[in-house]
């Protein structure tokens, strides 16, 4: 029981990952009606947002002192925070130890601006195009993202801690009246958890009550209508297209402490992620948020050793049996509407 | 009686052929003698780097790629001349290799066999390399190791650490100065009984590819032998990014060690997961859980950043050696780069030398006499200590390091610690010992 609560626990964070990059997939091709494969890749930069802001804080002026000695026997050159430096020691510290929760704010700017630079600079050249064209330049601009973040911040992964005060673990064992230490999970994940949430009912919330979003949900449904209402629709799709970025760079900056940013990470979560997508239903936002959480808790079950020993292997190929089974039961996925790329 | 149907005409051929045959039959002769596969017959001659560029051991590879260009500089008689002051062998001139002058090219391996091999490939089809190094993954090792094999031209490996290629995978071409998992697990295992105990329960994750199914193979005699029993062995896909799923049986199944088989990425994923879970903190057995990272790197140090910290593992070399060798290496690379060099970077030179030594002493470039000046051929100065290149596996043994996640550092390249030396003699092997078994040596190959 308790292995089973633990691997509950294990695949919401994942499904917490899933479910806002597939949100995002899912805003920008009901929007646009854009299959963008360079999705992963506005995560992977959200996470490297993170670490930006990091290395911002962290910079540092250098004070020569002749008592130390550094690996070439040189008098060594001791580093100083600037923000140590002009707010104090402690500040300065605590400045640097959330630079992950405030590189939200950070990301949010950035990531409107990249979202908006695709769409305008790129991706609007492809409305008309087939979706192969649409995966072929998107999933190119993937690459090229990715290529660009290596150049500027290597291969390696790198690591980006969460605020000291989230470091170690809760015990739910204790709580639920296992043994001590036997179902145990780190604050970090669970306050990525809640953040995904709050997230996805902000997006909801904003489609829902917003009139902007009322707009938005109209055009889905039927563009020209709106249109010829005389409402520039394709402006507020632009938008759209770079909140489903942000929502995206979001998911990375705050997924930055579980995994340390690489330039490949991206790519790890779009395939998925659009497994997440097609399960849920192309276009249904609900749809995405549900089988992200799904396929994440399932994934975590197929990767316990019980499992695992039963059927070898099938913790690589869950998620892709389970799109099978559901598209041949309901081959609009979990909550997919009719008409839908079906053309 | 019969006469011979004679022309003028007859009579010129068959002299021409004759004459022809005459003239060209002491060059094929020649050349049949001592052909081998791009003989530099210029000025220069080409050595083939063949490091990851792209793809996750990029850092690596790029390491790797600097040494091997303060190599090829201190070969032709730049800079400070590093290593070659302190190598035991006085061959090394600093003006080249037997008098020509050292020139490079570079492959990308991007961490894959095929992609490997296809650059080697190139660079002894195309730019005419008579010796290939490089690495940073024992498949992508392997691989090239039986191209050059096939090609005729040497391999001196680089960054290689798994057992079979040295062992099963060995060939007469391939050298391998790195150290191996038989050598980490021989050094290891003592340290960790000593300060771990000698009744520990051990759950291996293990990358599922050559060099990790080795590597923990050799983990787990090593410390069964010292008592420790292995509660499990998982195998973890290369490509995994998120170990939580793995890392969370490991609460559950009685283990007290966990020993992360794991390189690059992956280890620093692992390892940051297993104290994010809090596996460090917790008391198990009545002892304090451990986590041991068997091969360590120091770019992979600083990736896992403070999670570190008192961790075992073992390296081939470390910058704070405090010998000649390595004082001499540190100087030119910090010098040159800015930063210390990794243990990827020392074995690139090292190997770079040791191959230019070596065709110095054969007094040819010619693939079979280079491989018969390195077989046996006993060395000191390179920073590793007195070092032998066995004749019966191209294998270098020499002292293997055990070192700790500082606690405490200094800088931001002070990341490891060294605990223990350990003499050549606790990590050596006989040639058939069975982690070894199932493969030949074989003939050496000039090509051509």
């Amino acid at each position: 029981m308790d292995a089973i609560i633990l691997q509950i626990l294990n695949g919401l964070d994942k499904g917490s990952a899933y479910a806002l990059i597939a949100l995002g997939l899912t805003l920008i091709f009901g929007t646009l009606g854009v299959v963008n494969f360079a999705h992963g890749a506005l995560f992977m930069i959200g996470a490297f947002c993170a670490v930006t802001l990091n290395r911002l804080f962290s910079l540092s002026f250098e004070v020569v002192d002749p008592t130390k000695l550094d690996f070439l026997g040189n008098p060594a050159k001791i580093k100083t925070a600037y923000v140590e430096a002009w707010f104090g020691q402690d500040f300065g510290a605590a400045i640097i130890d959330w630079s992950v929760p405030l590189a939200i704010l950070f990301s949010i700017p950035v990531m409107l601006a990249i979202g908006f630079a695709m769409e305008r600079g790129l991706i609007k050249h492809f409305y008309k195009r087939p979706h192969a064209d649409q995966i072929l330049v998107t999933f190119g601009l993937a690459i090229v993202l990715q290529e660009i973040i290596k150049y500027f911040y290597g291969a390696n992964p790198i690591p980006t801690p969460a605020p000291s005060a989230f470091t170690g673990s809760f015990d739910f064992g204790a709580m639920l009246g296992f043994d001590v230490g036997q179902i145990i999970y780190p604050y970090w994940r669970m306050v990525y958890f809640a953040f995904s949430l709050v997230v996805i009912g902000a997006v909801f919330a904003f489609l829902r009550f917003t009139t902007f979003g009322m707009v938005v949900r109209a055009g889905m449904a039927d563009r020209e209508t709106v249109g010829l209402l005389g409402i520039n629709i394709d402006r507020r799709f632009t938008i759209m297209f770079g909140i489903a970025a942000s929502v995206a760079g979001m998911a990375g900056v705050m997924y930055a402490p579980i995994n340390s940013p690489n330039y490949h990470m991206g790519m790890d979560f779009l395939v998925l992620s659009f497994v997440v997508v097609v399960v849920g239903g192309m276009g249904s936002l609900a749809g995405a948020v549900l089988a992200g959480f799904l396929l994440g808790i399932l994934q975590s079950f197929a990767s316990m050793n019980e499992i695992k020993s039963l059927l070898p292997g099938i913790d690589q190929i869950i998620i892709y049996l389970i799109a099978i089974v559901i598209l041949l039961t309901r081959p609009r996925g979990l909550m997919g509407r009719k008409g839908v790329m079906e053309d | 009686m019969t006469r011979g149907n004679l022309t003028r005409r007859g009579l010129l051929r068959t002299g021409a052929v004759v004459t022809g045959a005459g003239l060209a039959l002491p060059t094929i002769f020649t050349s049949r003698a001592s052909a081998f596969t791009n003989d530099p017959t210029g000025d220069t001659v080409t050595l083939g780097f063949n490091v990851p560029q792209t793809g996750p051991y990029a850092d690596e590879g790029a390491d790797e790629l600097r040494a091997f260009q303060l190599a090829v500089e201190h070969l032709n008689g730049e800079g400070d001349g590093g290593m070659l002051n302190t190598f035991s062998s006085k061959a090394l001139q600093g003006n080249g290799i037997r008098g020509k002058k050292v020139a490079y090219v570079t492959g990308d391996t991007q961490t894959k066999s095929d992609a490997a091999r296809a650059s080697a490939q190139s660079m002894i089809q195309k730019d005419g390399a008579i010796m290939i190094s490089g690495g940073s993954s024992s498949g992508v090792a392997v691989a090239v190791q039986g191209l050059c094999q096939e090609a005729g031209v040497i391999f001196m490996a680089g960054l290689t650490h798994s057992n079979d290629t040295t062992g099963k995978d060995k060939k007469a071409n391939g050298f391998r100065h790195f150290f191996n998992a038989y050598m980490s697990g021989a050094a290891l295992a003592p340290v960790l009984a000593k300060n771990y105990g000698t009744d520990r329960r051990a759950y291996h994750l293990t990358a599922d590819y050559t060099w990790g199914w080795t590597q923990q193979e050799s983990i787990q005699a090593a410390t069964e032998a010292l008592g420790w029993t292995t509660v499990n062995n998982v195998l973890t896909p290369l490509a995994e990014t998120d170990f939580s799923a793995y890392i969370t049986p490991v609460l559950q199944s009685g283990a007290d060690v966990l020993v992360l088989n794991h390189y690059g990425g992956n280890m620093v994923n692992s390892l940051t997961q297993a104290v994010q879970f809090g596996l460090r903190d917790k008391v198990v057995n009545g002892k304090n859980f451990e986590i041991v990272v068997p091969l360590y790197s120091e770019l992979m140090a600083k990736g896992a950043g403070d999670n570190i910290k008192g961790i075992f593992g073992s390296t081939n070399w470390s910058w704070t050696l405090q010998d000649e060798g390595t004082k001499a290496f540190v100087k030119s690379f910090g010098t040159k780069y800015g930063f210390p060099p990794s243990n990827a970077a020392q074995t690139c030179y090292a190997q770079t030398l040791l191959y230019a030594d070596a065709v110095e002493r054969a007094g040819s470039f010619a693939p079979c006499d280079v491989g018969a000046a390195l077989e046996g051929f006993e060395f000191d100065g390179l920073g590793n200590g007195p070092t032998l290149y066995r004749a019966a596996d191209h294998q270098c043994f020499k002292d293997v390091l055990v070192m700790k996640g500082k606690e405490d550092p200094a800088n931001e390249f002070d990341n490891l610690e060294l605990v223990e030396v350990t003499p050549r003699a606790q990590v050596e092997y006989a040639p058939d010992h069975p982690m070894f078994a199932g493969g030949e040596l074989g003939a050496c190959n000039n090509g051509a």
